[in-house]
């Protein structure tokens, strides 16, 4: 029991009477769920026959007509489009892809658009993006310096992982332990960066074992809360509060990633840095077997991966989990509650991913199934997607958790195939339509009776921003970049010993990228992307928050790179040889993806009319004087302007950002 | 069984929905209008101790400006006036007062530690008689409005955790920070201003960089995040209409733009685009509230005389306690100052005394500033570092010039005005200025008292995240009641 010093409140009526019928019912004492494997639960019935598409329907429409709530009808054909392009790609649909999908009136076209959607590279991009919050992954080493590391090769590594659509249990063996596999390949170690990409300090008068452990522990830490979805730093210091981890465990646990030959010195110089244990990559490496880095033609890459010294560090537990108070030793090993470690596996990281693959781990299949449903439906089943513990969520919905995990299990766990189940299901295709009963019963949506709208991550906005406009530059990978930032926020920032504190903007091309490949400086983070919520990649996430501010606003209206893609795709506009109602109707199908109605079209189309009476031809000139892509010779200035007014608010369209 | 789990999960939900839409609105009334209950950020289970945007008890202050002096000054130049080392001036450290200690690698391999005196001389001032350095003649002024604490502790000798801690209540970490607790456990109390700002400046000495982690909201929303006002011509990121375009322009776009999701919010039903709406409303009179708040031509040149010529000059620390001030007497419940610089390793006397020039007098114009407005009651201002200095020499000792290195046994800070006692010295340390001897108060004590003068328990404001009800003093802090009036 909490002590009454612990402040903690008494039970609440509600908890009072939940027990109470607990005792009625025979007071069971179970296992907490998470920590039973999951079953392949039988399909629930169902009243409506027709509904259902595949298995996920099943339990969504069974639980539905238990609450006497009938699922939204199937969203409009433009708006699922959209919907399924950004949930796969990170991208919005082009015309004709739009043209194509709404001319096809075959059953299986929303089919079809999936399965290209799949094999198109912009997949591995978006898949990408949750793994590197993740992974914390950062161009920076963190930290007060906060210098620069080229770390970039690994992050396209994830990209090419998921677009080869390796399978999960390999996608993690080789993170965690790919340079211990037999025979490593440069693939599988440079995936071991992963548990290099945590913050390093180059602060000077540290001393090297306290910072040594740190970073131990943050890659325990991330083990537990990314691919077990437990709240294992808990027992960092004490025995776990909640859940059935001991401090010993978490120290046995710790100790598989304790055995890095760490060096503090920085290798390399001019493009590429990393500290030991390092890998090299080669002008050779990228033409044979590394083909998936988008390498600039220098000498050798280096990237900071994983490498064991030969000696094995003994490991204690550290009391108040301090660096240097030692209590007793402890060899490798994980918390019994949830699966005891085989003692017939290899006691390292090796043996480590063998257990978190072991088809009796409760948790390996559905953490990860959790995180994808959140990503695909806005909100995870389990609603606190890093915590499957005591204190954590219970899941909205148990056995389709279950069933989605145990099949993912059985098919090679297979993530192309575990995504394309959850966009092909009709639980996903619901329209997005609120009603007011809905609202009163139901506002979060947790019985999945319609689908969320949500507000698109930060990268992907500029995506939609970039693509829509034709400003995108699409190849794949290579060095991050420097897109346009407000002036002086790293040299404001920076320390005096920091190499890497003026903020150098990229030019050309390199301007026009992905989010995805925008430089991640971790002290200082993008801010347009800290606005609207991006992880600092200071540590391991899971789950962003989308929160709704006036700096978003004012971001969607002042930032060059907004202000630069209206005013591209006006000039592109203006070329046609169009009426300017049918520019505008184009402009809105580009960034919205569906036409306008006519109230719509007409209100842009009298926002037109209205800027081109106010602006002259100076006024003209001021307002396109943004962003450095050319402006094509002989426009006519003030209908450019005016143009790209109405461009700009389209792109300021509470639906522009949205997924719906 | 599992039917009243849900129904117990959707009444969460429905409040969580409420509790997001009403934060976002950023607005006071709504949130007064809906139940207390509905404010719930909590996870699944809980009834929380506390609620967000009303505070526990009656607060002394409402608002707080932290000038930061990031680097962390040494205490033997500024407060803590040790007579005893400039007799003992170049003997070694006594291993009995160094008591075992680990150094920073820095100074670890230092074959000697040689007792430092303070290069400059010290005198009384005030009905306190508190002992000040000549480095600080404004502060000096003002002792008698200020408390002085002479024996704060630390638990890191490094720049980049002692920071965290300070602001965080932990060394690593991603955890809200202290401007981020108070945002989320106060709301805002204006409407055309961001809750939280920051503001840096940089002084010529030795620099160790600020981070935005330092303002960052970890956990908690992002509408919780300090808000960095720049030296540039847009003082909030992104707050400048497009060059060309002027306020009529704007305007336009938005009647424009609330008639175009009117259409969608009328199709759809989603709430959240109206508070898209209103987001949009509240940007469009931030850009007017803000520069309006930051401008200083209407100062008067008294004010200016007072903070000193360099608050006419964007981007100095003097110029940012004048905004400080006039942030703060617009409602902004935060104001986070930076000044780097103070990391005298080396050359000590002469750093010491550059950015000693840059702060006194702004700092001290900002106390008497608030004072003369009738603010100070009600406004906490704090002054000081992230750790202190060592007693000893790092590198070489000579009569005019040595280093310190960093040391987190003991360093001063000041606070004045919100409820703090005024014309106090807390704390005692030994005639070495090494250890401390009297009423020790820890960085959570600190960060308790600071959130209890705003009216805010600090074992109560807490938020649920990973399973864990966090707090800004994690698990220690005691309100240090000595100092509160």
């Amino acid at each position: 029991m909490p002590p009454v010093s612990s402040n903690l409140k008494k039970l609440t009526q509600n908890e009072v009477d939940l027990i109470a019928k607990w005792i009625k019912q025979g007071a069971k004492f179970e296992k907490h769920w998470s920590f039973v494997p999951p079953r392949l639960w039988p399909l629930p019935p169902v009243k409506d026959k027709k509904w259902p598409k595949n298995e996920i329907d099943y339990f969504v429409l069974n639980k539905l007509e238990k609450y006497d709530l009938s699922p939204n009808p199937e969203a409009d054909r433009e708006r699922l489009l959209r919907r399924v392009c950004l949930d796969l790609t990170g991208l919005p649909p082009t015309l004709q892809m739009m043209d194509s999908f709404l001319a096809n009136n075959s059953p299986k076209a929303y089919e079809k658009v999936v399965d290209e959607l799949l094999k198109s590279p912009a997949y591995g991009e978006k898949m990408a993006l949750h793994w590197l919050d993740v992974a914390r992954f950062g161009d920076t080493y963190g930290y007060q310096n906060d210098n620069y590391r080229s770390q970039w090769p690994w992050r396209d590594w994830v990209i090419h992982a998921f677009n080869v659509d390796l399978s999960y249990d390999k996608f993690v063996t080789w993170q965690l332990a790919g340079d211990l596999m037999p025979n490593a390949t440069k693939e599988q170690i440079l995936a071991t960066a992963f548990n290099r990409n945590h913050k390093i300090t180059e602060e000077g008068g540290i001393i090297p074992e306290e910072y040594r452990v740190a970073y131990v522990t943050d890659r325990t830490n991330t083990f537990g809360k990314a691919l077990l979805g437990i709240t294992l730093e808990c027992a960092h210091c004490h025995d776990h509060k909640y859940d059935p981890f001991s401090q010993k465990e978490y120290y046995q646990v710790f100790s598989f990633f304790n055995s890095v030959k760490e060096s503090f010195e920085e290798q390399g110089g001019s493009q590429t840095y990393a500290k030991k244990p390092k890998m090299s990559i080669t002008n050779d490496d990228v033409k044979n077997v590394l083909r998936f880095i988008n390498k600039p033609d220098t000498d050798n890459l280096i990237v900071s991966v994983m490498g064991d010294s030969e000696v094995y560090r003994k490991t204690h537990i550290l009391l108040r989990g301090d660096y240097n108070t030692y209590g007793d030793e402890v060899h490798p090993g994980t918390p019994k509650a949830i699966l005891p470690f085989n003692d017939s596996y290899p006691q390292n990281r090796l043996g480590l991913a063998r257990w978190l693959f072991d088809t009796a781990n409760p948790l390996t299949a559905r953490v990860f199934v959790n995180q994808m449903w959140q990503e695909i439906f806005g909100r995870g089943i389990v609603k606190t997607s890093a915590d499957f513990g005591m204190q954590g969520g219970l899941p909205s919905h148990l056995e389709l958790l279950d069933w989605l995990s145990v099949d993912f299990m059985r098919h090679g766990w297979d993530i192309k195939r575990l995504i394309r189940q959850m966009v092909m299901s009709a639980t996903y295709r619901q329209s997005a339509l609120m009603t007011p009963e809905k609202m009163k019963i139901d506002p979060e949506d947790v019985l999945l009776s319609r689908t969320s709208r949500s507000r698109l991550p930060a990268e992907i906005i500029r995506d939609v921003v970039l693509e829509s406009s034709g400003l995108l530059v699409h190849s794949i990978g290579g060095p991050s970049v420097n897109p346009y930032q407000p002036a002086g926020l790293w040299e404001s920032a920076g320390s005096s010993g920091s190499t890497f504190k003026d903020y150098k903007q990229s030019h050309g091309p390199n301007l026009y990228r992905r989010g995805i490949y925008t430089l991640v400086k971790k002290t200082v983070p993008p801010a347009a992307f800290a606005i609207f919520d991006a992880s600092n990649r200071d540590q391991c996430e899971v789950n962003r928050s989308r929160t709704n501010t006036p700096l978003q606003a004012l971001v969607m209206m002042n930032d060059p790179t907004v202000l630069e893609a209206a005013r591209v795709l006006a000039a592109k506009l203006l070329e046609e040889k169009t009426g300017l109602n049918d520019k505008i109707f184009k402009a809105f199908r580009l960034i919205i993806n569906r036409s306008p109605d006519q109230q719509e079209l007409s209100i842009l189309v009298s926002y037109y009319v209205q800027q081109q009476k106010i602006f002259d031809q100076r006024k003209a000139e001021r307002v396109l004087n943004v962003g450095e892509y050319p402006i094509p010779s002989g426009m006519n200035k003030v209908e450019l302007a005016s143009m790209m007014e109405v461009v700009d608010a389209i792109y300021n369209l509470e639906e522009a950002i949205t997924k719906s | 069984m599992e039917k009243n789990i849900l129904e117990h999960h959707l009444n969460i939900n429905r409040r969580r929905f409420l509790s997001r839409l009403s934060l976002g609105l950023g607005s006071v009334a709504l949130g007064s209008l809906l139940m207390p209950k509905l404010f719930s950020r909590l996870g699944a289970d809980d009834e929380p101790d506390f609620t967000p945007g009303i505070p526990n008890f009656a607060p002394k202050a409402k608002r707080v400006i932290y000038m930061f002096q990031d680097g962390a000054p040494s205490q033997l130049e500024s407060f803590d006036y040790k007579p005893k080392l400039r007799e003992m001036m170049g003997q070694e450290l006594p291993p009995s007062v160094r008591g075992g200690q680990i150094l920073t690698t820095m100074s670890a391999g230092q074959k000697s530690l040689p007792l430092a005196g303070s290069f400059y001389d010290f005198k009384q001032y005030g009905q306190s008689g508190a002992w000040i350095s000549d480095l600080f003649p404004y502060t000096a002024k003002i002792v008698d409005d200020i408390c002085i604490i002479r024996s704060m502790f630390t638990e890191s000798f490094n720049h980049d955790p002692a920071l965290t801690f300070f602001q965080t209540g932990a060394t690593q970490g991603n955890r809200p920070c202290m401007g981020s607790w108070v945002s989320y456990g106060l709301g805002s109390d204006n409407k055309n201003l961001p809750t939280f700002t920051v503001l840096l400046s940089k002084g010529k000495g030795n620099g160790q960089g600020v981070y935005s982690k330092l303002w960052s909201n970890g956990f908690l929303d992002s509408i919780h995040q300090g808000v960095q006002l720049s030296n540039s011509e847009s003082p909030v990121l992104y707050l400048n209409d497009p060059d060309g375009l002027d306020r009529l322009d704007r305007r336009r776009l938005l009647d424009k733009l609330a008639q175009l999701n009117e259409i969608d919010y009328k199709e759809l039903g989603d709430p959240e685009i109206i508070a898209k709406m209103q987001q949009y409303e509240m940007a469009y009179r931030m850009q007017t509230a803000v520069p309006e708040t930051l401008d200083i031509s209407k100062e008067s040149d008294d004010t200016i005389k007072m903070y000193g010529p360099d608050c006419l000059v964007p981007g100095t620390y003097a110029a940012n306690c004048l905004l400080a001030r006039k942030l703060s007497e617009n409602g902004v419940r935060f104001v986070q100052l930076y000044h780097q610089g103070w990391d005298q390793h080396a050359n000590l006397p002469q750093e010491m005394a550059g950015q000693a020039k840059d702060v006194d007098q702004a700092s001290a114009a900002l106390v008497t500033d608030l004072k003369q407005r009738g603010l100070l009651d009600e406004t906490l201002v704090i002054w000081g570092g992230e750790f202190g200095r060592t007693n000893y020499s790092q590198g070489k000792l000579l009569k005019d010039n040595y280093g310190r290195d960093h040391h987190p046994r003991c360093f001063s800070i000041w606070m004045a005005g919100g409820g703090i006692k005024p014309g106090v010295v807390y704390g005692e340390t030994d005639e070495f200025g090494y250890n401390i001897i009297k009423n020790k108060v820890h960085v959570h004590d600190f960060q308790a008292t600071v959130l209890n003068q705003l009216g805010l328990d600090h074992t109560k404001l807490t938020f649920k995240n990973q399973g864990r009800r966090y707090r800004l003093t994690d698990v220690g802090g005691n309100v240090v009641r000595d100092i509160l009036i």
